[in-house]
């Protein structure tokens, strides 16, 4: 029999605060243990939680970039249950009347294009965390840090509308680049700032009744999704032929192993009682406070590749690499931005382009000219001395202007290409201008026809040999002048010039 | 009946009390009677009345995300009964 | 008259006129506490050395020409307060040694106001119990007759008004744990409307229907203690930012053409006939000082016991789990795992009467039963509230017993819980409402314990109570009567 996989993802995204969500405590990672702690997060007894209103903004923002609707009443409630992390004995969550409901996201996989619902996002407070080795005289005992407890979560549940682990990751990807994107997540899943159950279970193919399912907790990579849910539908179908039967239970994913295991036997079945916190007030979000929000939302990843495509020309690979991060396209957008002001020294250009496009104003036509030199140059030399040097786009010694200078004295013809990589290079290390640094090492690319000529002469003269070579068909030595003429002005001879005069030359024009 | 007393062992281990036999027996009479007693809630319709979870209509507190001083580790860690290099120290947890 | 004896108004003018020093008037109180707390046992925890402390700032400011009305006035904190390196027990074993790292936000407005505190005082376990019987640390004894309860559960804040071992106290309300004291210890006692006072720093039992509030010789002094402690509270949600008015200023003894409601749900058969003459002649009062008195109706009295006993208990349930031996108090011996040390600390440290409330809230909020019980009862809470608005649209105040019967004998009702909670039928009901109620001295039974009366205010009516309260007072002089001890 053939099966098919129903998968539901439930996504913990840690929220990037400054505080937590009921007190004033920092949410830095890594602090020494219990350094981060209040009456409030430590669960003392009199202690009473107040949210954070950030928060709020965050999870108004994570439900309008999801398609959500945002609930104009929603109420916090206690989950209760006891851990030896979770300091009051009960998590602060939301359960009837979360802050999101009925959003989506549409996404892609070999092409074809798929719609996932979100049932809901609410928002909730972290549990502290457990330490079992490490701890010098921990003996055969756990040890308890609850600066991690009350830093604010937001539970994104999807419907279960994901077919196989291929779709649960690219699902994954998508929530993972907006949440970054939207400046709520740093999305660091190594540090569990982005944590995903995975919810699965088989059903034969063309039945429509959802099989038993297991649910696989904290699984915190892409890769390690795709092999937990992988390994857990093959499980689950070797099982239904042997004649057995999916037990609904919490399941562990072990990425030694690559496989998921029972935690069957840890604890009773829950209970959690849920009820509305009386401790914290009902949340009213008005009309304008979510428009107020929806005009601070970034231009999400999708709507900024559409935009590069159809208004920058760009291709769909550049439009993908370039909005990978919101860091990238921005320092990509502030390149071009500053880039296109230099178009007025392009006029006659300007008149030709305006040929064609009749509407267009000079801003415009400085889009056209350095759209796509703009893009392979962050793509290219920015991000290849960025991964060289290990940095991030954000501390990139070389500026959205500086860049922007550069590229205007390529198009210029003050320098070729290749000229510009030295300037660049000498950027990285210095805060000079390129034109600084261009007029400094005398690198002002020689266009003058005159000069050029004479060094074609010289090199003519000195192989007359491959000039017969040329004269009698063997177009390949062509290449050869080309070399040596570059090499000979040093690199600064425009390439465009050299190219011409010299064809001319040989073919003794 | 209302509640039996296995049920009332349920009860404890949900809320994590230990009772001895005497308790659980002393607390399935006593618990009868009280939801016994709380039955005469049923005399009133209550469909369409709306749920009072707050007393005095508030809503929308909030705090600004502005950091605050935490009390130390050493004020954090006074009470606990069992500690170790700044951890509370619990019985092994196996996860 | 003993300094011990004076109320906080009388000590201010003395000290104020520098007569007497906030020194002299703690150790007064210190030295009445020793010599008749052992028969009382209103105190848990005595700070002597913090109290004289605090009077010698508070000297220093008076010297200065700062005084506050509550400045150098010698005061008790029932112990489900959360005070700075002071023990807080909560009356449970399972807190026995608690320090807390902070002060809550009551306890901070009184320091603030330059208040001497003397101890902690003893009440029932966790705030649960009508009688400060389910203390850990021992039954407080009624001063007026020591074979009796005080009240709970803020049974020593009430003892130690009677028994002079505090010029004031602070306690909370969430059945009635001010009022029924108060009624059975002769002094006043005021729950404020919910949100008026911070919940900062107070041990929650049922954090929906919990409230601060002052225990005190006379209502000016109520008034006094509700000023300096009320007020919005950035740490509470749940605390109301309206303005605190001068409650001093409603006492103008004025109560003429003040409408008081009379719901007939509280004046029933087998109201005991000396509780019922005091209400009687309180109602011969008022009408002497030109009160007018309308019926009312109050229809869903009659389920406010049950409905305060599945949402109490199912709050408590959820308040409660965080005593399970981790970060503090209380954890027991030799367990075998986590689940076990859970279990074991809590048998260990909650008393019966907590246990019990824990398994009943419990109960009423797990799966199957939520609807049934939890959420049935806020809807009758949601009726309970409307029966009041209602009521209010009629009258300025409504007068009522606070209980059915004068203080019982320590021991009468331990064995049947639920007799103890239908005693809190009359004053149950403002807690579910969310608004406020006084109770002063209405007279003496037969057998010589204090009786109360109930006056019941619209949400944040505390002007309006205060004053008939203050009226009443004025007109009689129960309030000058005193235990002798």
């Amino acid at each position: 029999m053939n099966y098919q996989a129903v998968i539901g993802l439930e996504v913990h995204v840690q929220l990037k605060t400054d505080t937590k969500i009921f007190c004033g405590c920092s949410t830095r990672f890594g602090a020494s243990p219990n350094s981060q702690t209040c009456p409030v997060c430590l669960g003392m007894p009199g202690a009473l939680p107040v949210l954070n209103k950030k928060v709020v903004e965050f999870a108004i923002r994570a439900g309008l970039a999801t398609n959500c609707r945002i609930a104009p009443r929603s109420v916090f409630a206690r989950k209760n249950y006891f851990y030896p992390d979770l300091p009051k004995g009960y998590q602060i969550s939301q359960f009837e009347l979360p802050i999101c409901q009925n959003g989506h996201l549409d996404i892609e996989v070999e092409g074809e294009a798929k719609r996932i619902g979100i049932t809901r996002i609410h928002m909730e407070e972290d549990a502290g965390k457990l330490v079992h080795s490490d701890i010098p005289g921990l003996g055969s005992s756990s040890g308890v840090d609850l600066n991690r407890a009350c830093t604010p979560l937001l539970e994104i549940v999807s419907e279960p509308d994901i077919r196989s682990a291929d779709e649960a990751v690219a699902y994954l990807k998508k929530l993972h680049q907006i949440v970054v994107y939207l400046g709520i997540c740093d999305g660091n899943m190594e540090e569990g700032s982005f944590r995903c159950d995975a919810n699965v279970s088989v059903m034969p193919v063309g039945s429509t009744t959802f099989g038993t399912r297991t649910e696989t907790k904290n699984v915190n990579s892409f890769r390690f999704v795709k092999q937990a849910i992988e390994y857990e539908i093959e499980r689950q179908i070797e099982l239904i032929e042997e004649g057995g039967k999916v037990v609904q239970e919490t399941r562990l994913f072990d990425p030694n192993t690559g496989e998921t295991r029972s935690m069957r036997g840890k604890e009773e079945a829950h209970d959690y009682r849920y009820f509305p916190d009386p401790d914290l007030v009902p949340l009213v979000i008005s009309n304008d406070w979510v428009a107020d929000v929806a005009l601070s939302l970034p231009e999400l990843p999708e709507a900024r590749r559409t935009r590069y495509r159809s208004e920058l020309g760009l291709s769909d690979y550049d439009a993908e690499v370039l909005t990978a991060t919101r860091e990238m396209a921005e320092f990509y957008e502030q390149t071009l931005e500053k880039a296109k002001q230099v178009a007025v020294g392009f006029n006659n250009k300007f008149q030709e382009y305006k040929k064609s496009n009749p509407s267009a104003n000079l801003l415009d036509f400085g889009q056209h000219l350095f759209a796509k030199s703009a893009a392979n140059w962050v793509m290219g030399e920015v991000t290849r001395a960025l991964n060289e040097a290990g940095k991030s786009i954000a501390e990139c010694p070389v500026t959205p202007p500086r860049l922007a200078e550069l590229l205007a004295l390529i198009e210029k013809g003050t320098i070729s290409g290749k000229i510009a990589k030295t300037v660049f290079d000498e950027m990285w290390s210095s805060d000079k201008t390129p034109e600084a640094i261009v007029e400094e090492k005398g690198l002002v690319q020689v266009s003058d026809t005159g000069a050029i000529e004479k060094i074609i002469d010289e090199i003519m003269a000195a192989n007359m040999g491959q000039v017969e070579e040329f004269r009698v068909g063997k177009e390949k030595v062509f290449g050869f002048f080309v070399g040596q003429v570059m090499r000979a002005s040093k690199g600064k001879a425009n390439p465009a010039v050299v190219n011409e005069l010299l064809m001319k030359k040989l073919k003794g024009e | 009946m209302k509640i039996t007393k296995a049920e009332v062992d349920a009860v404890a281990l949900l809320a994590r009390l230990e009772l001895t036999p005497e308790e659980t027996e002393t607390f399935t009479g006593q618990m009868d009677a009280i939801l016994a007693y709380v039955e005469k809630l049923n005399e009133l319709d209550t469909s369409g009345i709306i749920p009072t979870s707050h007393a005095v209509p508030v809503e929308n507190a909030f705090r600004a995300d502005a950091v605050r001083p935490s009390i130390g580790v050493e004020n954090a860690l006074a009470n606990a009964p069992d500690r170790v290099e700044g951890f509370f120290r619990v019985p092994k947890v196996i996860e | 008259m003993e300094l011990f004896d004076l109320t906080i108004h009388e000590l201010h003018e003395r000290l104020k006129k520098k007569e007497l020093s906030s020194v002299e008037a703690t150790r007064a109180m210190l030295a009445r506490i020793e010599a008749v707390d052992p028969q009382v046992n209103a105190y848990i925890t005595v700070t002597p050395e913090e109290a004289l402390a605090a009077a010698e700032a508070a000297d220093r400011r008076i010297a200065a020409g700062d005084i506050a009305p509550l400045t150098g006035i010698p005061i008790g904190l029932k112990d489900i307060f959360v005070t700075k390196g002071i023990r807080t027990t909560c009356a449970s074993r399972i807190l026995g040694n608690f320090v807390p790292p902070y002060d809550g936000t009551a306890v901070a407005k009184l320091k603030e106001a330059g208040a001497v505190i003397v101890g902690k005082l003893n009440q029932d376990e966790f705030a649960m119990g009508s009688s400060g019987e389910s203390s850990a640390f021992g039954a407080t004894k009624n001063p007026w007759n020591l074979e009796c309860i005080p009240g709970g559960s803020s049974s020593g804040s009430a003892a130690a008004i009677a028994a002079r071992t505090a010029t004031a106290t602070l306690g909370t309300d969430t059945g009635g744990s001010i009022r029924q004291p108060a009624s059975h210890c002769g002094c006043v006692g005021l729950r404020p409307t919910y949100g008026r006072v911070s919940r900062y720093g107070v041990i929650a039992y049922a954090s929906s229907l919990d409230q601060v509030g002052p225990l005190t010789r006379d209502v000016t002094d109520c008034a006094l203690m509700l000023g300096a402690v009320a007020g919005h509270d950035p740490m509470d949600s749940t605390s109301i930012d309206t303005p605190v008015p001068d409650y001093t200023k409603a006492l103008t003894g004025d109560v003429k053409g003040l409408k008081l409601g009379l719901p007939k749900e509280y004046y029933i058969e087998g109201l005991d006939p000396d509780v019922k003459r005091a209400l009687d002649e309180a109602i011969e009062t008022y009408r002497g000082l030109g009160a007018e008195f309308v019926d009312i109706s109050l229809p869903h009295t009659d389920y406010a016991v049950a409905t305060y006993y599945l949402i109490a208990t199912a709050e408590a349930s959820s308040n409660l789990a965080r005593y399970e031996g981790v970060r503090f108090g209380h954890r027991a011996e030799g367990a075998a795992n986590l689940i076990d040390m859970f279990r074991k600390t809590r048998a260990e440290g909650f008393g019966a009467e907590v246990k019990r409330r824990i398994m009943l809230g419990t109960y009423a909020l797990s799966s199957g039963y939520y609807d049934a019980y939890y959420l049935k009862a806020q809807k009758v809470r949601t009726l309970i509230m409307q029966d009041f608005l209602k009521a209010f649209e009629k009258v300025d105040a409504i007068l009522t017993p606070v209980a059915p019967t004068p203080a019982f004998r320590i021991g009468e009702k331990t064995s049947d819980p639920l007799q103890m909670y239908l005693s809190d039928i009359f004053t149950i009901p403002v807690n579910l409402a969310g608004t406020c109620g006084i109770s002063v001295p209405a007279g003496m039974s037969g057998s010589g314990l204090p009786i109360g009366l109930q006056l019941i205010g619209r949400p944040f009516g505390e002007e309006t109570i205060l004053r008939a309260a203050h009226a009443f007072e004025q007109a009689t002089a129960w309030h000058q009567r005193k235990a002798q001890l």
